[in-house]
């Protein structure tokens, strides 16, 4: 946004230094360079010629063949298509090999319906100097053949663009920048005093502010007239300054405020006295009033909006930019100029309402200097008498210009205390002098007095940044960080660690990470029981990503579904993240969620030949979700499994894994059809979802010794049974039931069979378990193994109806 | 005598010719069984003389004896012809495909593998991980941080805001990981040492931005940590983290509402036919910004600038894993493409540690 040009910035700094040096050190000082534009490099093939003769192509009616003068060497022929080429015309051309950067091609020798082209008559487009591509280039009869077209253009004065931080109001303009470089010993600032113009008559323009109740959002406001001027395009050396930024020359008076704009970070405006009725009056804009503005847009306004009236109405939009029917044209003999001071927050709202980026916001919203207000406008007084002639008016100002006395006590020692740097006493007054500040006092402690271009600079830390990035943060030593004598600690909180646990876990299971939206669709939301009112975005940035997702599930089967869609079926994905269940901190919650389709087994993944494969099911999700409670934390003996799960999982394959009614951990199983229908997902599709922060936290202990083991001497005893019970009882119940027969000795059971089927009776199945006995004192008898056996027949029995196979 | 050695020749011929273990057997119960020829052999010695048993009884007990062993050795004969054919029948296909273990094809995705790398590096400077919600206030996003209200810095965040409450107020996605940096200042005592990695939100979205991405901030709050320390910290983590021996690092003054001074560092690189180098080449790549804590921050967390001081740095992990790692389009990172996570990704046991490397 900030552009100017080498010799425009030497106006201001008289230096000699190279400009990559110069550039290199904006950047080093906080103007961060964005870019640079050396035309002169890119334009050296142009050079100015002759058309010596234009005669009509034999094969196309509109082409002409031209024989060009190039001030070397024979004419060239060039085909041209341009209707302005004309016989004795002084022009630009591109010889073959040279580059045509608004058409992207190189040029070559090339034949055009059958006539040999050697070379290009360029249009201004062509070159991407202006959007102008009604015609080649036509300059005058003076133009020098031969000569370099960049040189002859003032194009080759290199550009400079500055990525401008928002806090720099100063350096809005070419005279600010220059007194950075100087500060930074680039050169020395050339600070002109400005002089004052003596008006003729009085300003017989009335400017007063109407605010009525409301705060005003105009400190003050200058207006002066100058009679009887000579508007006109401006003279080569101010077109040319404009041009080489990007601003396309309009009249004299429009330039001249531009020309302020870059070169003092001044914005003004200029009205077609004329076009005036009556008075102007500042004021909030009225609901429904409209603009035309000077960008050909018509802008709807309302009392947010600072205007500039006068009795027909908005003439302006102060301090963005000002309205066609009362601005400057050729014909304009008397002009207002306007130099005033704009609520920066103001602006910066309005501009961002209307979609205005204009150069007057850019320095407004940033704050320009309230000292410079009527020098300001002195000095564009100056220009429009020395380029437009006319008698000024005195200056008629309403409000009150006021300059904050901002002073600093500063210390020295800031220096080294914020930023370990030493800079004498002496070079640290230099510097903030000639930055504009004033420094009192010669002891350590110094009074900073902060100049009225810098709102930027408030307190102790402010100077000392003024002061490091003229002297260069390069000269802060580098200063090793001890971590200090304290024992090394774990530094992750126990909700971290199950994170990371839980990731690793989950990925050894041969899942894939995923890292989905925070945000879903508010249909998918609900589904999965979110969809809270406080938990909807007000400007989502799509539809589908409108509300925070109370669970993982539904981005990671649409994922999946994605995946699937693109030729890959067989996906396992998982994500440990945040779900919403309110608004509020405590209502965030770590949840730890996969999801794995079609062929995605943890035992492998696709279609394999050993035949272990087939698809997904709930137990393939049940040991996913045990797997990775476990390895965050969870004690494995005390999680429970009950059958069901939430809406959103098939309610026959489904679980709920709990320690107790009251903590529920997560569930698991298989996804509900109308839920995948709903997403628009293909099964199968099974998933889990466990919360870590509902895992108890495991009790500190003293010492990191694990317990004594404890080995018996004497051989586990391993036994079979085999209970028919009815199909709807749990095989958790069956186990639990015949581990209650002895604690002690019943050292593990597992189920090895489930049997439905020819010789079980129909609407039974067959549970067969092992049990092993782990004996403490002594070797066990085989009446006694048989008393245990009866026991637990017995004890499955009552609790679960089952009888021993026979 | 010549009835001994014919009957041994005999025998042993007949062991030889047996084809298999029932014919041996016969052979050996010819032989040495009840009725069998060396039996009836042995049984005629009781009734010879002394002196012929003397002579008789070696020949006919060695004979016995050889017949023995060369039974024994018929017999393993057969067991071993016996296992070299079920050992040729037994043959598979070893070139048949196995299953790959899980750990091979599962993966953590890249932000997890940075996170756990850039946690690795701090840790071992004495900080800790800190994080806070994703629905931050206006005022721990913003105002605590010294954006003053209406201020454009704020608009500059393009804010994903919720509905408006009752009493006016609205809550927000945060727009950085700052609001923990309040949240920190707000409930420890100096000294603060932590970092911050968590997800961060903005209303962006084209091929450098997404609505979602991830930053890692640090702070540091004492009574004497100043720019110099900063300084130092970021060079020892550039080179922790790019796992490069020094790196070329650039200090520029910048802005940020909550920092003063403030600097944006570029780190030096060449770029190589889409690769990036580190610590060579004479490009500047910016990848972080810093500074010291505003006082105007310290005060907002009830901290006196004069008594206490610190630095604050962030950065985008998504960034820093892009430029490490290689990936070209932030967007990929969030589309869960199986295929891009499974090249981009990291394997579950490929945890990374300063012992034995942090990518390797």
């Amino acid at each position: 946004m900030m552009k100017f040009t080498l010799a425009w910035l030497k106006e201001h700094l008289d230096t000699d230094r190279p400009l990559a040096e110069l550039a290199d050190k904006l950047t080093m000082i906080g103007l961060e360079v964005e870019r640079i534009e050396d035309k002169a490099k890119a334009f050296a093939p142009f050079t100015i010629v002759r058309v010596i003769e234009a005669k009509q192509h034999p094969n196309a009616d509109r082409l002409r063949v031209c024989m060009v003068d190039t001030g070397s060497g024979d004419p060239v022929q060039v085909v041209c298509g341009a209707p302005n080429a004309r016989t004795g015309m002084k022009s630009v051309f591109a010889p073959p090999g040279a580059f045509i950067p608004g058409k992207n091609i190189t040029l070559g020798i090339g034949k055009i319906r059958d006539v040999e082209s050697r070379g290009m008559l360029v249009s201004e487009f062509e070159l991407q100097i202006s959007n102008d591509h009604d015609g080649i280039i036509d300059l005058p009869d003076d133009a020098p053949v031969g000569q370099p077209y960049a040189k002859y253009a003032g194009l080759d004065d290199p550009m400079i663009e500055i990525n401008l931080t928002p806090n720099r109001a100063d350096a809005t303009g070419v005279h600010g920048i220059a007194r950075d470089l100087a500060a930074a010993d680039m050169g020395k600032f050339r600070d002109q005093a400005i002089k004052q113009i003596k008006g003729e008559f009085p300003c017989p323009v009335k400017v007063t502010f109407d605010f009525g109740a409301t705060p005003s959002l105009c400190p003050a406001f200058g207006l002066r007239l100058v009679r009887g001027v000579k508007n006109g395009p401006s003279p080569d050396w101010l077109q040319k300054r404009l041009t080489a930024i990007g601003l396309r020359p309009i009249n004299a008076l429009v330039d001249i405020t531009n020309f302020m704009t870059y070169d003092r970070g001044r914005p003004l405006h200029v009205f077609d006295a004329a076009k005036v009725q009556g008075n102007l009056v500042v004021r909030r804009g009225r609901a429904g009033e409209k603009l035309l503005a000077l960008d050909g847009k018509t802008y709807t306004l309302d009392d947010s909006i600072c205007v500039i009236a006068d009795d027909h109405g908005v003439e302006s939009l102060a301090g963005i930019m000002g309205g066609e029917a009362s601005g400057c044209s050729e014909a304009t003999a008397d002009v207002l100029i306007e130099s005033a001071l704009w609520d920066p927050i103001n602006i910066a709202q309005t501009g961002r309402q209307l979609g205005i980026n204009s150069d007057a916001r850019y320095r407004f919203e940033r704050g320009v200097d309230p000292a410079f207000m009527v020098p300001g406008l002195e000095m564009a007084t100056r220009m429009v008498l020395d380029l437009c002639g006319g008698t000024p008016s005195e200056i008629a100002i309403a409000g009150h210009v006021e300059v904050p006395e901002g002073i600093i006590d500063f210390p020295q020692s800031e220096l080294e205390r914020l930023a370990g740097i030493d800079v004498p006493l002496a070079e640290m007054r230099r510097v903030l002098e000639r930055l504009g500040f004033f420094v009192a006092g010669q002891g350590e402690r110094v009074k900073v007095a902060v100049p009225s271009w810098r709102p930027d600079v408030a307190g102790k830390a402010d100077i000392v940044e003024e002061v490091v990035r003229i002297v260069g943060v390069d000269r802060v030593p580098l200063t090793p960080f001890p971590r200090g004598a304290d024992a090394r600690k774990p530094v992750l909180t126990p909700i971290q660690q199950r994170t990371r646990k839980a990731k690793r876990a989950l990925a050894a299971r041969n899942l894939v990470e995923a890292v989905t939206w925070s945000f879903i669709s508010k249909p998918q939301a609900e589904l999965f029981g979110g969809g809270k009112p406080e938990l909807a975005l007000a400007n989502p940035i799509a539809a589908d990503l409108s509300d925070m997702r109370p669970s993982l599930i539904p981005g990671l089967v649409a994922s999946a579904q994605k995946n699937a869609d693109r030729g890959f079926p067989d996906a396992g994905l998982y994500e440990v993240g945040q779900i919403f269940r309110g608004d509020q901190p405590a209502d965030q919650f770590t949840a730890a969620a996969g999801i794995r389709r079609a062929l995605a087994k943890p035992s492998g993944i696709g279609r394999q030949w050993q035949k272990h494969d087939g698809e997904v099911d709930a137990f393939d999700a049940k040991a996913d979700a045990l797997s990775v409670l476990i390895a965050a934390g969870a004690p494995a003996s005390a999680l429970q499994i009950v059958p069901g799960g939430p809406a959103w999982f098939h309610p026959g394959r489904s679980g709920t894994i709990q320690i107790g009614p009251k903590n529920v951990l997560g569930h698991f199983g298989e996804l509900h059809p109308s839920v995948l229908e709903a997403l628009d997902a293909e099964g199968p599709l099974v998933g889990f979802e466990v919360i870590l922060e509902y895992i108890p936290e495991s009790k500190s202990k003293a010492t990191r010794a694990k317990p004594v083991l404890d080995l018996s001497t004497f051989q586990p005893v391993e036994r079979d049974f085999a209970f028919v019970v009815e199909r709807n009882v749990k095989a958790a119940d069956i186990v639990r039931a015949a581990s209650n027969v002895d604690r002690k000795l019943i050292a593990g059971i597992s189920v090895f069979d489930v049997y439905e089927g020819q010789g079980v009776e129909s609407g039974k199945k067959s549970v067969a378990i092992a049990v092993t006995l782990q004996p403490r004192d002594k070797t066990m008898t085989d009446a006694e193994i048989d008393a245990l056996a009866a026991k637990i027949v017995a004890e499955v029995g009552k609790r679960t109806g089952g009888v021993l196979r026979a | 005598m010549t009835d001994t050695v014919q009957l041994e020749n005999e025998i042993l011929a007949s062991i030889e010719a047996s084809g298999d273990d029932a014919a041996l057997e016969a052979v050996r119960v010819a032989a040495l069984g009840k009725s069998g020829s060396v039996t009836a052999l042995l049984k005629t010695l009781g009734t010879l003389a002394p002196e012929e048993r003397k002579t008789q009884g070696p020949l006919i007990n060695g004979l016995k004896d050889r017949v023995n062993a060369a039974l024994a050795g018929r017999r393993e004969a057969f067991k071993g012809a016996a296992l070299q054919a079920r050992l040729n029948s037994e043959s598979i296909d070893v070139t048949l495909p196995v299953r790959e273990a899980p750990a091979e094809i599962g993966r953590v995705h890249p932000i997890t593998q940075v996170i756990d790398e850039l946690t690795a590096i701090f840790a071992d400077m004495g900080f800790a991980v800190a994080e806070g919600p994703d629905i931050e206030t206006d005022d721990y996003n913003f105002t605590k941080l010294n954006f003053p209200p209406d201020h454009p810095a704020r608009l500059m965040h393009d804010t994903f805001f919720f509905n408006p409450k009752p009493d006016g107020s609205r809550l927000l996605l945060r727009t950085h990981t700052s609001p923990v940096q309040v949240r920190t200042m707000l409930t420890q005592k100096p000294p603060i040492r932590v970092i911050i990695p968590g997800r961060t939100y903005r209303c962006d979205s084209d091929q450098t931005h997404t609505p979602m991405f991830h930053q890692v901030e640090g702070l540091v709050i004492d009574k004497g940590s100043h720019l110099g320390h900063l300084k130092w910290i970021l060079a020892e983590f550039c080179k922790a983290f790019f796992e490069v021996d020094k790196v070329g690092m650039r200090f520029r003054p910048s802005f940020f509402p909550f920092t003063e001074p403030s600097l944006e560092v570029d780190i030096q690189c060449r770029r190589d036919k889409g690769e990036i180098r580190f610590g060579e080449g004479d490009d500047w790549l910016e990848i972080l910004g810093c500074g010291m804590v505003h006082p105007n921050v310290l005060r907002n967390c009830g901290l006196d600038p004069d008594e206490y001081q610190g630095f604050a740095w962030g950065m985008g992990i998504d960034r820093i894993a892009m430029l490490k790692y290689g990936m070209s389009d932030l967007r990929a990172f969030f589309e869960a493409d199986v295929r891009w996570l499974s090249h981009y990704g990291f394997r579950p046991l490929d945890f990374p540690t300063l012992a034995g490397g942090l990518s390797s």
